[in-house]
């Protein structure tokens, strides 16, 4: 899928300043040097083992399949993962990769703060400095998360400008990367940025799909009919697709966040309302005004609340192998009420997404056929907002 | 010999950089002509952009300003084709990839191009993505301007025997804004240069005073100054265009007698 210069089609590409590219190919050295060594990949699925509890769970939702009365649900239980979502995959990986480039301090920007905990849980864990960059409105909507940040020793910047929230943190932290690079690395949290990030970002996130598929021809000895994600840079997305890319009957769907409607300017639907144009680092869609002026998106997930979407999304979007439908708050928040009570799983905000749409999709389907749904996150954090949502204050 | 390497010519060159509608475009308009009055050899003229990730909290801001007082690329244009009638002094567009891609390259350089420009920054296209921008700047003979940080070492040759107009030096890490002292060996770097190519080398990103500016002037060929102009103009509003010129009046001096 990739091509030489980091592009996928016509999307990808550094578009960096020149002051941080010898610092992107110092990284796509040092990664082309140990992504197939053997003692980097024997410690990395230690690490996912023993401390990250890998493999996660691929588990039946028995009550929700026969409540929806279609096709079987499996769900991917990413929020089982130590810190409570996928994230952590990505951050042992590059912290790893960090380590072995000597790098002593790692930079983040995170949106829920999901990146940001991790992140700042790999520093701790691999002595390691840590500074997390988060917009002031996310730091309002996930203090839990701040304050967790802080308690594993991390710094937490918060970000004023623009709409304070997750682009703003993502263009700090590239801004602070440009000052400090010799002891940093910047541990980005999404399939995207400039290349090498959105193909080291999927690699790490990739067991997920490698996972799957093993589960699931252990478990129903075929590979499911569709796998769906929910997508904000997308990172737990291409991890739940990469390995079925080449699978063509596979259906792979996206699910991005609608916000109030893709219909309204409050929206983070990329695909859905965006159009292609160059940003933090990559050729890629993104949510703009006639000018490229890059537009104030709205989720009620922090997570997903994200102008643009990585580039091998959007690719895959343009020769059609993924599909990319947009759900709204209203409906994810619905999806959040209804795994809870149904299974008794409390799943993220940004997960409900693809609940949401696994709920209208099931039930088109036949009862013989499997739709594989990754929960990405766990929803503990989300509880407060979700209640104030549903007009209900509750304090912690 | 181009608008710009005439620039560099009988002295160094001092160049300084505005947000064009901070806060208005006849503010912009009369800063620009003060610069010129005072001895600016070239104006960069930033079109603001929503998310500047190489710029400090001052061009930040003066972006946010431009932008919520209604500065769009259209006006832009229209502006520097007025602006163009009162002055001949070169004009470098300075801003970012998406502006110039989100409203197509080829129609905005042609704009640019008629509008006077004789060439274009943009901080987020490095040497190795400039192809699809600066084969349209060929074209319509608007000269791409590249730049070399002090991170670059083994790039600088690459990127100079390419480069056109001048070599922007970025003077240390970091993003644009003030620095109470430069400590890059700035010497070096266009010493590199100047192995490859004659091309002018200008130092940007931190120069807030009259020393400063000449110590970078006297190891290059000319210095840019953006972020102290910019906080004059946060300062004094629709005032500044004066305040500016006396401003401009001191570095410029101390860039020619670099």
């Amino acid at each position: 899928m990739n091509q030489s210069n980091g592009r996928f089609g016509v999307h990808g590409g550094q578009y960096i300043p020149e002051t941080l590219m010898n610092a992107v190919i110092e990284l796509e050295e040092a990664y082309n040097k140990y992504k197939d060594d053997p003692e980097f990949n024997r410690e990395l699925i230690e690490l996912y083992n023993e401390y990250a509890n890998r493999p996660s769970r691929l588990y039946y939702a028995k009550r929700m399949t026969e409540d929806l009365g279609g096709a079987k649900i499996y769900l991917k239980r990413e929020d089982l993962n130590h810190t409570g979502a996928h994230k952590i995959n990505n951050c042992l990986g590059q912290a790893l990769l960090a380590k072995k480039m000597g790098k002593t301090r790692l930079i983040a920007e995170t949106g829920a703060g999901q990146h940001g905990v991790a992140t700042a849980t790999v520093a701790a864990l691999l002595d390691m400095e840590c500074v997390v960059f988060m917009g002031k409105e996310d730091m309002e909507r996930q203090a839990l998360n701040v304050y967790k940040m802080r308690l594993l020793g991390s710094e937490v910047v918060p970000v004023t400008t623009g709409t304070g929230t997750l682009k703003d943190a993502v263009s700090q932290a590239m801004r602070e990367w440009t000052s400090r690079i010799e002891d940093t690395h910047y541990c980005l949290g999404s399939v995207m940025g400039p290349h090498p990030f959105p193909t080291i970002v999927r690699d790490f996130q990739a067991v997920i799909s490698r996972e799957i598929k093993e589960q699931m021809l252990e478990k129903e000895g075929r590979l499911p009919d569709v796998v769906v994600a929910c997508v904000g840079g997308g990172s737990n997305a291409i991890g739940t697709f990469y390995h079925f890319i080449d699978d063509k009957d596979v259906k792979l769907i996206g699910c991005e966040a609608a916000g109030r409607g893709i219909d309204t300017f409050e929206t983070a639907a990329t695909i859905n309302t965006g159009r292609l144009g160059i940003f933090h680092g990559m050729k890629s869609y993104f949510c703009q005004n006639e000018y490229g002026q890059i537009a104030p998106v709205y989720s009620i997930s922090a997570g997903l609340d994200y102008p643009g979407i990585g580039p091998e999304h959007a690719y895959l979007h343009d020769i059609g192998r993924a599909q990319y439908v947009a759900i709204t708050d209203d409906e994810a928040v619905e999806a959040f009420e209804y795994l809870s009570k149904l299974e008794g799983i409390i799943p993220a905000i940004e997960s409900s997404h693809a609940l949401a749409y696994v709920k209208k999709l099931a039930p088109t389907m036949s009862k013989d056929q499997i739709i594989v749904v990754t929960v990405s996150g766990r929803g503990d954090k989300d509880c407060a907002a979700i209640a104030r949502y549903r007009g209900e204050v509750i304090s912690e | 010999m181009s608008r710009i390497t005439d620039a560099f010519k009988e002295h160094k060159a001092f160049i300084p950089f505005i947000t064009c509608g901070d806060p208005d475009l006849e503010t912009t308009r009369r800063c620009v002509l003060e610069m010129v009055k005072n001895g600016a050899d070239i104006i960069e003229l930033g079109i603001p952009f929503s998310d500047p990730t190489a710029e400090g909290p001052v061009i930040m801001e003066a972006d946010n300003r431009a932008l919520s007082g209604g500065a769009t690329t259209d006006r832009i244009f229209e502006f520097t084709k007025e602006l163009r009638k009162e002055t001949e002094v070169p004009f470098i567009y300075m801003t970012y990839a998406n502006v110039v891609f989100s409203y197509g390259i080829e129609k905005f350089i042609k704009e640019a191009s008629d509008s006077g420009v004789s060439g274009i920054i943009l901080p987020d296209v490095p040497y190795e993505e400039r192809g699809e921008f600066e084969e349209v700047c060929d074209k319509y003979e608007v000269e791409f301007i590249s730049m070399i940080a002090p991170t670059s070492q083994d790039r600088i040759k690459m990127i100079a025997k390419d480069a056109k107009g001048y070599i922007y030096v970025v003077s240390s890490l970091g993003v644009t804004g003030s620095r109470s002292s430069i400590t890059t060996d700035i010497g070096s770097m266009v010493k590199l240069v100047k192995e490859c190519t004659d091309i002018p080398c200008a130092v940007g990103f931190g120069i807030s005073n009259a020393d400063q500016a000449e110590a970078m002037a006297k190891v290059s060929d000319g210095a840019i100054v953006g972020s102290a102009i910019v906080k004059i103009i946060a300062e004094h509003g629709k005032d500044a265009p004066e305040k500016v010129g006396a401003f401009v009046k001191e570095l410029a001096q101390a860039v020619h007698e670099a």
